[in-house]
């Protein structure tokens, strides 16, 4: 997993609450190779049945090109577990989220591939889908050490974030290998779960 | 004396491995359970140069991409469908992992099959890379979701990293109404606290409607816990519980048998425990449901009519009503009874177990379907059992298809979709934008309210149709 440490892109205003994960990627990309996934980030709403782009779509807009940070209403990425709904916004550039709130396992698969889902209070998220919205192609800078967003206002906030979660992201850890420094306890676990609840 | 703890608590504390100072938990996993969609997490397993832990605490069956209209694998002509579908079996030899591949009676969608073999227990720990593991919690088990890394985390070291989540107690009291099922339960739960309404919780269900419920009706409101963003939903364990587990295949049995009722007995939530969140519902206010909009939350009785966009509190919430009744096709004011509808689905992991087949064989008996509609048994016993009581014809005499057990038209990732444009009633959980296929308009419902849909071609009040 690439470290991450901060980050600075345009950032993308997706001004609706619940986008769920089957709208950053529909069902019918899960199954194919992760290259040939990419092509299904918010296919539906980016792309006409014949693949040729709808103008309108906000991702669509040459303004936000290159785009490496999404800002989103409350309940972004609820739904399906489905991993691929963070792998394809990384492998299409995006490694920051940013809305008042996230649907919880896909909070955890950012953690898992170095990228931060950023709470911030609503009215702030507001505010910077308006900025975003009248200034396409503003940046949105993250330093994950200081744990502070900066919009293209130039304001800072602050965002929680578990001390656990961020020092993995920081190195560019992998869970697996801290887990395995704990062999010894899950063993003891398990010995003792043996003599406890036998019948399992 | 100790503090009142409520169960999720209780299941906690006895699965701690080692509690970090930085507030997070390594969480032991007692039953893991895999899916053909879990192929990336096996072969993740490989590349990170790691085995499984407890192959004997993980179980598979190939549920999301198995095609539902026939059992011959082989048939399958998309090359990476049936690789994902052929390879659960693969990595179960490979790894020790049981294994109900297709051709096993066994065999069905994950959240089916996991409490109809006995591996979903009261008081377990239980993960699997599917948001829906919610479902295991109608057995007094903690149970949810994960991510494909998560399950290979898991794999290889039978437990999890996991902040301690909040906890919220839903209280149902009151009997239902005639014709009301754990769906319309469920629904009206989701409507009045929002998509995102339980983020970051716990749910346990408690109240005399909950406790009235079967084990079927339980899982289906368990089920749904995630459409209202909860990390896991539970119900205690009780007598109805202990007779639903008794004897299954992976249940303790003899002196076991006696051992775990004794430790399932303290498991509900002690009188007094607190928790961070209440709500309640009245049971007896519950109508059948029907959802209009592309959100699970959008629901609403089906005596009520499509909301108006300028009824809405607010800019954004008019916004949303406006962008979801456009993709739907419908109009403002329109009565939710009587809307046309173009297919029905009955099936998922939500509504495919017997009591549901038999409430929807119910209201087909005798009458023939008037638009395309598929019954999806949630596993083969499950297909059997049903062909046992004649429910398949029942089905098929009324001109409605009786497939092989699957996830099928809910998610379509194996090609199962409806059309653009087409309006689906629909037993599953999710009416998100193109869910069902591209441009398909889903309405959910329990198995009774789209049964009264296929024969009658529109929503209906079932309880028009229902005998006495």
């Amino acid at each position: 997993m690439q470290p991450f440490t901060t980050w600075k892109a345009v950032a993308v205003p997706l001004g609706m609450p619940n986008i769920d994960t089957d709208q950053i990627i529909p069902g019918r990309y899960l199954g194919v190779t992760r290259e040939q996934q990419k092509e299904g980030m918010f296919r539906d709403m980016r792309c006409n049945e014949d693949g040729s782009p709808k103008p309108d779509f906000i991702m669509n807009k040459p303004a936000y090109n290159g785009a490496g940070v999404v800002v989103a209403e409350r309940n972004f990425g609820c739904g399906s577990s489905r991993e691929q709904a963070v792998t394809v916004m990384l492998d299409n550039g995006y490694r920051v989220f940013i809305a008042p709130s996230f649907g919880d396992i896909f909070a955890n698969n950012c953690y898992q591939n170095g990228c931060v889902p950023a709470v911030l209070p609503e009215a702030r998220v507001n505010e910077l889908l308006r900025f975003l919205l009248e200034l396409p192609g503003a940046e949105i800078s993250v330093d994950l050490a200081s744990q502070t967003v900066t919009g293209p206002d130039g304001k800072t906030d602050s965002f929680a974030i578990d001390s656990f979660r961020k020092d993995c992201l920081l190195k560019g850890q992998d869970d697996i290998s801290l887990t395995l420094s704990y062999d010894k306890d899950i063993a003891a676990f398990e010995s003792r779960q043996k003599a406890e609840v036998a019948w399992l | 004396m100790s503090q009142p703890a409520t169960m999720f608590e209780k299941i906690w504390r006895r699965h701690v491995v080692v509690d970090r100072q930085d507030g997070y938990t390594l969480l032991y996993v007692d039953r893991h359970i895999l899916h053909d969609g879990s192929f990336f997490a096996f072969e993740r397993l490989k590349q990170v140069g790691q085995k499984v832990r407890r192959p004997e605490r993980s179980f598979g069956t190939p549920d999301h991409y198995v095609p539902t209209d026939t059992r011959n694998v082989a048939a399958i002509s998309d090359d990476r469908q049936r690789l994902l579908v052929t390879s659960m079996a693969r990595h179960g030899a490979e790894t020790g992992v049981t294994v109900f591949d297709v051709g096993d009676r066994r065999q069905g969608i994950v959240h089916v099959m996991g409490p109809e073999q006995g591996i979903t227990l009261p008081g377990l720990t239980m993960v699997c890379g599917d948001s829906h593991t919610s479902t295991h919690g109608a057995l007094g088990a903690l149970a949810f979701g994960i991510g494909s890394s998560e399950v290979t985390h898991v794999l290889a070291t039978q437990s999890l990293w996991q902040r301690k989540p909040k906890s919220m107690r839903i209280t149902v009291d009151g009997q239902l109404g005639f014709g009301i099922t754990g769906k319309d339960v469920i629904l009206a739960i989701i409507a009045k606290m929002g998509a995102a309404g339980a983020v970051g919780h716990v749910i346990e269900y408690a109240g005399s409607a909950i406790r009235a419920l079967s084990m079927e009706g339980r899982l289906t409101v368990c089920n749904m816990s995630i459409e209202g963003g909860a990390k896991a939903g539970m119900i205690a364990p009780d007598d109805t519980t202990y007779e639903y587990v008794r004897g299954r295949q992976f249940a303790p049995k003899g002196a076991a048998w006696d051992a775990a009722l004794n430790q399932w007995r303290s498991l509900p939530s002690d009188d007094g425990a607190t928790f961070d969140r209440e709500l309640s519902l009245a049971g007896a206010d519950i109508a059948p449901m029907v959802t209009w909009g592309t959100s699970p939350e959008d629901a609403a009785p089906i005596t009520a009519r499509i909301p108006e966009p300028s009824s809405a509190p607010d800019i954004a919430k008019r916004e949303g009503i406006e962008r979801a009744l456009a993709y739907q096709g419908l109009t403002p004011g329109t009565p939710i009874d009587g809307i046309k509808i173009d297919r029905v689905f009955i099936g998922s992991c939500t509504n495919s177990r017997i009591e549901d087949l038999r409430e929807a064989a119910k209201v087909v008996k005798g009458r023939k379907a008037a638009v395309p509609s598929w019954v999806v048994p949630g596993s083969g016993i499950i297909k059997e059992q049903a062909e046992a009581e004649g429910l398949d014809r029942i089905f098929e005499d009324a001109g409605i298809e009786w497939r092989h057990a699957g996830c099928s038209m809910c998610i379509g990732v194996n090609g199962e979709t409806g059309k653009p444009g087409e309006r689906i009633a629909s037993t599953s959980n999710r009416n998100f934008v193109g869910r069902q296929g591209r441009g398909v308009r889903t309405h959910l419902v329990s198995p009774a309210m789209a049964a009264a849909a296929a024969v009658t071609g529109t929503f209906t009040d079932v309880r028009k149709l229902l005998p006495n």
